[in-house]
């Protein structure tokens, strides 16, 4: 800390360029799932993992090298999909065509029915709520990192990923999401006999 | 097709809140299985090819 923070873009220096690049290299996987779940489309989401993965490499000098590359990466992921979607997507958050596509695309036999009713599930969430959820829920952010990234209050965080937590369960319970031949209510019960299996596995 | 909206719950006594954070830890450990997957899915080459090429190019503010 402190002793770098004012340096100045003072022509290459391929040590903390190598350095940098190996750090982003690592965070290449998770930026693939945050654009999935912002997305919903994996083609549209690589898209925008590889632009968020260039506008991150292209900063680099004004990244401050030992402080948090993950949220700081996340965080120009989520703008870029947000300006890219301000300016030419279609205004529906992620919407069942697309979240039936992201269903194709897993295409693993082995998976769990209950994941897929998950999926479902978040996608009929706002979109605020589902980046939230996700980011604490999955991604391993602290509340005020969350924040950061969403460029919002630790208390709107915490208020956002209570109630996609509420409204998520109240779907997954009721069997909500459009889904054929699914029986109402069962997703739920897949899911908890499958977490408590996993979570004895682990 | 079920229209009704998520927000509405019956007011929860001691035994459904101990099922609720059952479920909410189910739903956590189900949402991380889902972004894990996505995590250990290879990289496809594309992302280290694009990132090769940026190499030879300068930083911006250069």
């Amino acid at each position: 800390m402190g002793d770098e923070g004012q340096q100045k873009p003072t022509g290459p220096d391929p040590k903390r360029d190598h350095a940098f690049k190996i750090e982003l290299v690592a965070l290449i996987p998770h930026l693939r799932a945050f654009a999935r779940t912002l997305t919903g489309d994996p083609t549209a989401a690589d898209d925008l993992a590889q632009d968020a993965m260039m506008k991150a490499w292209d900063a680099r000098n004004s990244f401050q090298m030992g402080t948090n590359m993950k949220a700081w990466t996340f965080m120009i992921l989520r703008n870029q999909f947000y300006s890219e979607k301000r300016r030419s997507w279609r205004q529906s958050q992620l919407d069942q065509e697309a979240a039936e596509r992201t269903l194709v695309a897993v295409d693993d036999p082995e998976a769990p029915v209950a994941l897929d009713e998950l999926r479902m599930g978040l996608a009929m969430l706002p979109a605020e709520q589902r980046e939230a959820l996700i980011l604490v829920g999955a991604g391993g952010f602290a509340y005020e990192e969350a924040a950061a990234i969403c460029n919002c209050a630790v208390g709107t965080v915490k208020s956002r990923v209570s109630r996609a937590r509420r409204a998520l369960q109240g779907i997954l319970q009721r069997g909500d999401y459009e889904r054929d031949g699914a029986a109402a209510g069962e997703a739920m019960g897949t899911i908890l006999a499958d977490a408590e299996r996993l979570s004895t596995v682990r | 097709m079920i229209e009704q909206k998520a927000m509405k719950q019956p007011p929860k006594r001691p035994a459904a809140l101990d099922e609720a954070r059952l479920r909410q830890q189910a739903i956590g450990v189900k949402l991380r299985q889902m972004f894990d997957d996505v995590v250990n899915e290879p990289v496809p080459d594309e992302f280290l090819d694009i990132l090769r090429r940026a190499d030879e190019r300068p930083p911006e503010g250069d």
